[in-house]
Order: C-alpha cells, then structure tokens, then sequence
C-alpha cells in the first residue's frame, strides 16, 4: 500500500509472508482430512497434532488442553457458555467487567436471559478493575469468572494472577480473554492460574477464521456445535488443517525476539507521545502507560471528534481506530472508555486508538504524529 | 511424504467426499488476499473498506451461484457449523412455539449430534426410516408432522450412499404449513446434483467448501429472506447479528471461486463423472460376494460404497491404499470411532454387510483412466485377501 501506515493492529495484522507460505504449502500438498484413516488423512493429522503441541509449549499447556476454533470470538463463546451450562447445577452467578470484548459481553448477556446472574466489575479511570470489588462480587454460587487480560482498546493489563490466587479455593473457573495479549505477553496458564483462556490467530500476523481455547484439564466444556469427533467431542467440524498450520507458525514468529518487541512497541508509544507533545496539541493518555499492553496506545484530543480524526487520519494514509473494530462500523461511545470516564465525557467522543505491530518503523510513528497533529490543529482551529 | 510405497501424486485419490484438494486458483485467490487485502472488513478506514468490499464481493458471487439474494449468505466455519446453526438457531428462536423436529435416519453426524443436545432441552426428535435404497418418502414426512413442528431437516445426497432425497417434493409439501421451516444439508449434493433452494421452498441450506475444492474452514449457511434463527455465538454482530467474528475474508473470496470452478466443471464433466460412476458399479457387480449399497437410480454420480462380504472395511481400505488406491470406509467425521455406517444399518442392511462397507467418492478432477486402474487394484486385492483368508 503506496505510503500506507497501519497503526490498527488490534483490529487485525498483516499475514506474515511465511504464514501464507506454510499454508499454501499445507493446501496443496497434504489437503487430507484428519480424519481419514489412509495416509492423506494421516498426514493433515500430524500437522494438526504437530501444530497443537507447539501452540500448546507457547503458554505451557498440554497438548490436549488447546481446543481450535474458528476464532477469538467463538473461543470466548465456547469458554463462557460452555462453563455456564457445565456448572449451572453448582449456581447461577458469573463475573466479569464492564470493559471486555463484546465476544463477552455478549455472550453474558445471553446467559443473563437464561437467567444467569452477571456481575459486571467497574474500571477506574485507568481501565483496571479493583480487586476489593472482585471480592466483594464473589459468592459461593459463583461458577464463572471472566476477565480480559489486557484490554483492546485501552491496554489496560487486569490483575489476572491475584484473581487466580483469590480463586484457588473456590469452585469458579477462571477464564481470560487473552486475544490481544497473546504474542507480546508472557503467557503461562500454570503461572497465571487460570482455567480457559481464548487466543485468536489474526491478531498475531497469523490467518483470519482460527483461534484456539485453552481448557484445564478436567474443566467441564458444554460444545457450542456437535458432529464428528473432533478436538475431543468439544468442538466438531473438519479441522482447519492449513490455518492450524499457519497459526503454529505465527505463534513461531511471535515467539522470535518477543522481548525486543516488546521494548520496541514501548518506544514507539513513547515516540508517539514524544512526537506530539514536541508539536504543541493538547491531548491525553486514556489509561496508563506502565500495567499496559505494549503495542496499545488510546490517546484522547479535546476539541475534536472521533469520527472526523478518523477519516481525516485515514485520508492521509493512516490507519488507526475508534476502539474495537467489531464495534466500528457504528461509531457508537466505545464501552471501554464510557466504563473509564462515564456517559458525558468529552474522552467518548474524541479518543483515537493507535496500535502497532510488526514492520512500524519510528519514521512512520514520527510521520503520524505530524499527520495528527495537524489534523488536530485544523479541527479545533 | 508419508506414503509408504508411492508418493501422493502417484495415488489414485477416490475419497473426496471427505475432503476434496483446493484448486490451485483457489490457493492463489486465498494468498493474494491475505497478502494484499489482510483488513478487518469492520475498520472504516481504507484497508477496511477494501476488505469489506472483498467480501461483499464474494457474497454476490455465492449468491449468483447458488441463485439466492447476497442478504442470504451468511458466511460460517463449515458444514459443521451451518448445520448446527440451522438446526439449534431454528430450535431456540421457535421453541416457544413448538419443540417437535423431523428428520431423516441418514443425516450427516453434525445433524444427528445436533438433536442429542435439543432432547435434553425438551425437543421431540421424529426420525424418519428410509428404504432399501436409502431414501426417505414424503408421505411419511408429512404423516409425521405435528401442530407444534417447527423443523424438517433432510440432507440432499447422502454422503455415505450418494442417494438423492426427494428435496423438492418435500419442500412443495411443506409450503402448505406455514410455520414450519425447511433446512437442507446440501454440503454433498453441491456442484455435484442441482438444487434450486429458491423454488423448492429452502428457508435453511448448508454448505461446506472443502467439499468442492474450496478450503477448509469456511462454508456458508443460506438464510431465506425473511427467516430468523438464532445465533450459535455472540460478540461484534457481524453477518447481520447472525455470526459474530472477524470474517475470514480469504476464506470466502478463495470459497466462491472454488464454487464458480466446480460450476463449470459440472457444465462440461457432469457425463465423464457418470460414466466413470457407470463403468465402477458395472466392474464392481460382476465381482464375487459384492453388495452394491449405491441406489440404481435417484443417486448423485461421484458416490461409490459397496462391500465386499467377508472383508472388514479397515482392512479393505488399507490393503488398497497399499497399491495406492485411497478409498474409505464411512464419512471421515465418524471414521474415528470404527462405528459401521449408520446410513447402511438404516436401510436394512444386515451389520455384517456394513462392517465391510467401502465408499469411492469422485471429483471431477479424477479420469476413467484411474477408475480402470482402481477396478484391477480392487480385483488383486480381492484375490489376494481371500488367499490370506484361506
């Protein structure tokens, strides 16, 4: 894209050109179907067995413990309404927080109609939910906790291993959305204590259409679709052999120099900053810069408007977004930042969200900051 | 490679009805747009736009080609998925209105699975037997229908037989009630038996592209306009509130070109298919101790499944697969658990028989040149089987 700069890449990333290479690999050569019993067959199952042990060793799980899916959102699905209808002999009650992903939030509505009794945590003005009120919202007959672990709008990162301790003795299962903090965060579901946890493959330079969900050994799963007997009767339907593979080799790609991206998406959020502030425009950060996923910067211009800093942004070649993709389209007040600041802020109109991934150099970042700058200044002239 | 003896591109590949290998056009389709088109169709800035309009692009196609309205095609993750969604959509969206379901005694494991978890809900499940030849009767059907119905699901071609079930008498029968709707597995049938879900009264219609040399993973459920059901899974409202998910833009653009190839195909190599199903069951019946389970007639023409009395399909499959004939036993989705072909028993099969049930499924990529050697690989490994035997 001719002096394109994607800075969306919460909303999606780039396939990496070796993803696409092992896929396409996949498609031609070993097109069987897992289960076969003849050698095409055969071969398509050692992908998959191969794919899921390695996506398995990146957050320390077992092999049989990684159920794929078609995504982050029908992992979260699976995990809230799978749990919800296992356990709903052991009580009625879940909590979650007002800030997840709408995969959630939606999924305990629905439950809410079943007639499951959801507790939805607040967020301070920094986007992280308060453990006293996790305390206080737990009960016995809590059979769910579910909580992002960092947040896609605002990056904010939730305190997922203090709930786990607080969870250790209690009969909940803990889930956690970690679709936007997988491939830059370290994930180990022994370490973290948790349950389930969903990932989805796009986010990472990987395939649209694949995600997987972690499930604890021994964690009951109600499946959201029934057939053949794939991922151990939880989740039927023919597997996705190619985007297994290709999602196995995201997660390598991922995995390579992970801490420099880290410190690299860190300076570019700096850089950001760094860049605007040096222009003179008057904005601020919504959410912190230190407890925050590395590549998610939510940065709020007074006197302006979301909506035009986003088509005037993308007429200049940038790519950046209101908040949650799933939710654009719309440009309803992002959740998230309603949760943060309430209904009337000024911050749920004029916040821009800016992401990054692979391939941002600082010259785009700089090059942004100049871009947004002057769009601001023009807007609020 | 994993074949012993002969590599994969020296086998003669008969098992496409469990998966059919992606036309190359459909891997270049699927890696062009991952390269160059990767947006999240629901960003509104330019490389969303373009994603979303690749989309939109690749339902118009769908629709064109399986001749319904783009509003119609809801994109999902396979057969599988559409099936239940179809099914379980339909159960929850109407249960106040009524909990009976009708259905036939051959649909594809995803239907069958379907109903397990509607029972425990309160749904009554009428399972309509079929005939020596696999089918279903209208009549039957109609006799079974109840005041409070709210579902007749039958599949089109029977993966396992390839017998064709009498879709648009059915769908002209169950016109007369208004409140009841029609879902059809068409995941076999297509590119391969036409359909036309419009006139024959479809209001739900699944299909999956690895069937036809799409790619796996991707599949789409035909909504009619003007029906609602219920969805599986909840979140960012995409497919019209039907299907939340980023949608797999790659998967789709590379389904509908899968999809107008395997049209084509059906315009020019519908007859070489048949005659190749012909001469297949005509070498076949002249064998010793051969059960023909493949009806005469009303059957879709890549579907083979015979037994040879005596041999355990496991053993018949893999002794062909040694002389590189790649065949199977049952639908691959229940190959796993060694269960004998549910679709055999139920057309009154005796277990032995089944137990030694063998499919050939074709594509139109396969040549009679194949068929010929796969009848003289069938004929040794008879001969030698029975010397093993003795």
């Amino acid at each position: 894209m001719l002096n394109h700069i994607y800075l969306d890449h919460a909303a999606t990333a780039p396939v990496h050109a070796d993803v696409i290479e092992t896929m396409a690999v996949v498609m031609k050569e070993q097109f069987g179907n897992p289960s076969s019993i003849h050698s095409f067959g055969r071969s398509a199952r050692s992908i998959v067995d191969e794919s899921r042990s390695k996506i398995a060793k990146s957050i320390g799980a077992r092999t049989e413990e990684i159920i794929f899916t078609s995504g982050g959102t029908e992992s979260d699905n699976l995990a809230i309404l799978g749990v919800a209808k296992s356990y709903q002999k052991n009580g009625n009650h879940i909590i979650t927080t007002m800030i997840e992903h709408h995969a959630v939030l939606h999924a305990c509505k629905s439950l809410e109609k079943e007639g499951f009794e959801v507790t939805y945590l607040p967020v301070d003005e920094y986007g992280q939910i308060s453990v006293e009120d996790f305390k206080k919202a737990l009960r016995d007959e809590t059979i769910l906790v579910t909580i992002m672990f960092g947040n896609n709008e605002v990056g904010a990162v939730q305190p997922i291993k203090e709930i786990a301790r607080l969870l250790e003795d209690h009969q909940a299962k803990f889930h956690t959305d970690a679709v936007q903090a997988f491939g830059l965060m370290d994930l180990n579901v022994t370490e973290l204590g948790v349950d389930l946890l969903s990932v989805s493959a796009h986010k990472i330079n990987g395939p649209k259409g694949i995600g997987f969900l972690y499930v604890k050994q021994n964690t009951a799963l109600t499946p959201l679709s029934f057939g053949g007997e794939q991922e151990r009767k939880r989740r039927a339907g023919t597997e996705n052999v190619a985007s297994i593979a290709g999602f196995a080799k995201a997660v390598e790609i991922a995995s390579i120099d992970r801490a420099e991206k880290v410190e690299q998406f860190t300076e570019l959020k700096k850089l950001l900053i760094k860049s605007l502030q040096s222009r003179d425009i008057t904005f601020s950060v919504n959410g912190l810069l230190e407890n925050s996923l590395p590549h998610v910067l939510n940065l709020s211009f007074p006197g302006t408007d979301v909506e035009s800093m986003l088509v005037n942004l993308d007429m200049e070649g940038v790519a950046v977004s209101s908040g949650s993709a799933c939710t654009a389209g719309s440009i309803d007040p992002s959740h998230v930042l309603v949760a943060m600041f309430g209904q009337e802020s000024e911050r749920v109109r004029n916040s821009i969200r800016f992401s990054f991934g692979l391939y941002n150099t600082k010259g785009q970042v700089e090059r942004s900051a100049e871009v947004t700058a002057k769009i601001v200044n023009r807007l609020t002239r | 490679m994993i074949g012993k003896k002969k590599g994969f591109s020296d086998m003669i590949y008969f098992d496409n009805s469990a998966t059919t290998k992606p036309y190359p056009e459909v891997v270049d389709s699927f890696v062009k747009v991952s390269n160059d088109f990767f947006g999240n169709p629901s960003s509104i800035h330019r490389l969303g736009v373009e994603a979303e309009s690749l989309l939109a692009q690749a339902r118009k196609q769908m629709s064109e080609l399986l001749q319904v309205n783009p509003s119609e095609v809801y994109f999902t993750s396979g057969g599988t998925e559409s099936n239940n969604l179809a099914i379980k959509g339909t159960a929850l969206m109407y249960r106040n209105r009524g909990k009976h379901i009708i259905t036939s005694a051959v649909e594809h494991a995803s239907v069958r699975e379907a109903y397990q978890q509607l029972k425990e809900l309160g749904f009554r499940i009428t399972v309509i037997p079929v005939d020596a030849e696999g089918r279903v009767s209208v009549t039957e059907i109609e006799d079974a229908i109840c005041h409070d119905t709210i579902l007749v699901s039958i599949m089109h071609v029977n993966n396992e037989v390839g017998t064709i079930q009498p879709i648009e008498e059915i769908g002209n029968m169950i016109k007369g009630y208004s409140k009841i709707l029609f879902h059809v597995d068409f995941v076999q049938g297509i590119g391969k038996v036409a359909l036309n879900i419009q006139k024959h009264h479809i209001d739900l219609c699944s299909i999956s592209a690895h069937k036809f040399h799409g790619l796996k993973g991707t599949g789409v459920l035909v909504v009619r306009e003007g029906v609602q059901i219920s969805p599986l899974f909840s979140g960012g409202n995409q497919e019209w509130k039907l299907r939340s998910g980023t949608e797999n833009v790659a998967g789709a653009v590379s389904m509908a070109k899968a999809l107008r190839l395997t049209l084509q195909r059906y315009e020019t190599k519908l007859r070489q298919i048949s005659e190749i199903q012909g001469y297949l069951l005509k070498e076949l019946k002249l064998l010793e101790d051969v059960v023909i389970h493949t009806p005469n007639s009303g059957r879709a023409p890549h579907i083979i499944n015979f037994s040879v009395k005596g041999f355990r399909g496991e053993v018949f499959v893999h002794a062909l697969e040694e002389k590189g004939l790649i065949v199977s036993t049952t639908s691959a989705c229940s190959s796993k658990k060694k269960a004998v072909s549910h679709t055999i028993l139920a057309m009154n099969v005796s277990k032995d028989v089944a137990e030694s049930a063998i499919r050939l499924s074709l594509s139109y990529e396969n040549t009679l040149e194949e068929a010929n050697k796969a009848i003289s690989i069938i004929k040794t490994t008879v001969t030698e089987l029975r010397e093993v035997m003795h």
